[in-house]
């Protein structure tokens, strides 16, 4: 049980499993993700990154261990509770999980929606969001039109539509052309200056250097284990939780 | 409220394949257990009106002074649920047994002796008219010791409301068949549609969504649907009621009453049924989709 939460903490994972029957997901990991933080979570593929980011936003239960998001234990929260948790996080997804039959702004409304947001401060949010992302010009489009760098464009004005505390970024960039990765990850930092905590899980190297600012926390993920946590610049392991 | 009628409407619009079948088949459905309902409206009128001529025939035993008569009408008249009894004498059945007979009345004629026995003609109430009720009266009258025999169609009064009964009971049977099937129909239609929305379904909930939220606009369709597939139902009914109607003389062998489409009310109430149905369709898939 965790007893006092750091206050500058807005996640934190304390002994954390996740198993898939016989399979170990994740083994024993214990984070804390300040408010406000930069992180990568990097790992090759089948590392349990994926599996972690799902137990922030409660896409998966935990085996063993707590999670707390905001002081709120998760393995407590009622099940009413999860949509307001939900509410919390920007999610993006790489495989963007945009509704096919429905328009790039209903796309990026229903969040408002879901929230029971009023019909006129939609319209006008909606629309400030997407020419932040330069695609208020494909408003009415369909998302299986759009290239994959305008898809995770609307994915990313999905996510932060909300202007939620946390956003979830998993393989951000995984599809995407230079030029499109570049607009997306700058897209997230303009996010992130304006205070949101910001956690990017991905393989690639080369992102993590373009993009973390100096100091910035790298963690690493390997078989289900938490490795080392290192600093972007230095890639050195000069910190361990 | 206006978002989620927005939402259920352009997601029937969008899947309109599905929610076509589903419609018709609430249609179908309703319109075989309205017919019955309407059957058995009219059946009622007719046994309703039929029961209005319902009369019991009490015969005397001969020789009973006439001083007697107004005597035994006070009785019968003081049994409850009659309504009226009058007298008729043995010659005045006569009377109408000629008149009844027509060109063969002649066969009377050559009669030396009326061998029609006096009589009370008993009329009911309305609400004594069910087979119990008469055949306990009849009991009674029996046991008057001035009363001989007592007749009122018991046979056929008998078969025609086990009839009656039988059918009555046959349509609640299908009735409640139909609505089995309706749900069960019904259910896997929306279970099919959220099949093809799951995607959809999830992202909603990862976006924050309520469950509310993603189920209002589904019980709104189910309301759609129901209230849809019922009205087209019973417009189909009262199409094929007035092409019968007219094909056939109103005034039917019967000879007392004419058919009639179902009233205001039941029209309504299988309306309101056929909605129940599409919502519970919709709860029951959805109850399980969003487990």
């Amino acid at each position: 049980m965790i007893e006092n939460q750091n206050k500058s903490s807005i996640i934190r994972m304390f002994h954390v499993h996740k198993d898939y029957g016989a399979k170990k997901a994740l083994i024993d990991i214990t984070l804390d993700i300040s408010k406000n933080e930069f992180l990568f979570i990097r790992g090759p593929s089948g590392a349990g990154k994926t599996t972690l980011l799902k137990l922030l936003y409660l896409g998966e239960t935990v085996s063993k261990g707590q999670v707390l998001i905001d002081g709120i234990n998760l393995s407590r929260i009622p099940r009413k509770r999860i949509p307001l948790l939900r509410r919390k996080y920007g999610i993006i997804f790489q495989d963007y999980k945009l509704i096919a039959t429905k328009t790039v702004f209903d796309n990026v409304a229903i969040v408002l929606e879901a929230m029971g947001k009023k019909r006129r401060f939609i319209e006008k949010k909606v629309r400030s969001v997407l020419r932040t992302v330069g695609m208020e010009e494909r408003l009415h489009s369909l998302p299986p039109i759009l290239s994959g760098g305008e898809q995770q464009r609307i994915a990313v004005a999905r996510a932060i539509v909300g202007d939620p505390k946390i956003i979830l970024a998993d393989e951000p960039t995984g599809n995407l052309d230079e030029d499109s990765a570049d607009i997306v990850l700058d897209l997230l930092k303009r996010f992130h200056t304006r205070g949101a905590t910001v956690v990017i899980a991905t393989h690639d190297k080369e992102l993590i250097r373009k993009t973390s600012k100096p100091g910035g926390r790298v963690v690493h993920l390997k078989e289900g284990c938490l490795q080392k946590t290192t600093t972007s610049e230095s890639g050195s392991d000069d910190s361990l939780l | 409220m206006i978002l989620y009628y927005k939402r259920a409407i352009k997601d029937i619009l969008d899947n309109r394949f599905l929610n076509a079948v589903t419609i018709i088949t609430i249609a179908i459905s309703i319109l075989i257990v309205s017919a019955f309902a309407l059957f058995f409206v009219n059946v009622n009128d007719i046994m309703s009106h039929w029961k209005k001529g319902i009369r019991i025939m009490a015969y005397l035993k001969p020789g009973i002074p006439e001083e007697k008569i107004s005597d035994i009408k006070v009785k019968i008249q003081g049994m409850n649920g009659v309504q009226d009894a009058r007298f008729i004498s043995k010659d005045e059945a006569l009377m109408r047994l000629k008149k009844q007979m027509k060109r063969q009345s002649s066969l009377l004629e050559d009669l030396k002796e009326n061998p029609l026995p006096d009589a009370f003609e008993i009329r009911m109430t309305t609400s004594s008219q069910s087979k119990d009720i008469i055949e306990r009266l009849a009991t009674r009258l029996e046991s008057l010791p001035q009363i001989d025999e007592v007749e009122y169609g018991q046979r056929w009064l008998g078969r025609f409301t086990n009839i009656f009964n039988l059918l009555k009971l046959t349509g609640y049977a299908m009735g409640g068949l139909f609505f089995m099937a309706v749900v069960f129909i019904v259910s896997n239609t929306i279970r099919l549609v959220l099949y093809s929305r799951r995607e959809e379904v999830t992202i909603m909930r990862l976006v924050g969504a309520t469950d509310r939220f993603i189920k209002a606009p589904f019980y709104i369709e189910g309301l759609i649907q129901g209230a849809l597939g019922g009205i087209i139902g019973l417009i189909a009914l009262f199409v094929t009621f007035m092409f019968i109607s007219f094909n056939m003389e109103q005034d039917l062998s019967f000879g007392f009453s004419t058919i009639r489409f179902l009233p205001p009310k039941v029209f309504c109430g299988i309306i309101l049924c056929s909605m129940f149905v599409g919502w519970l369709g919709c709860y029951l898939s959805l109850k399980q989709f969003l487990k």
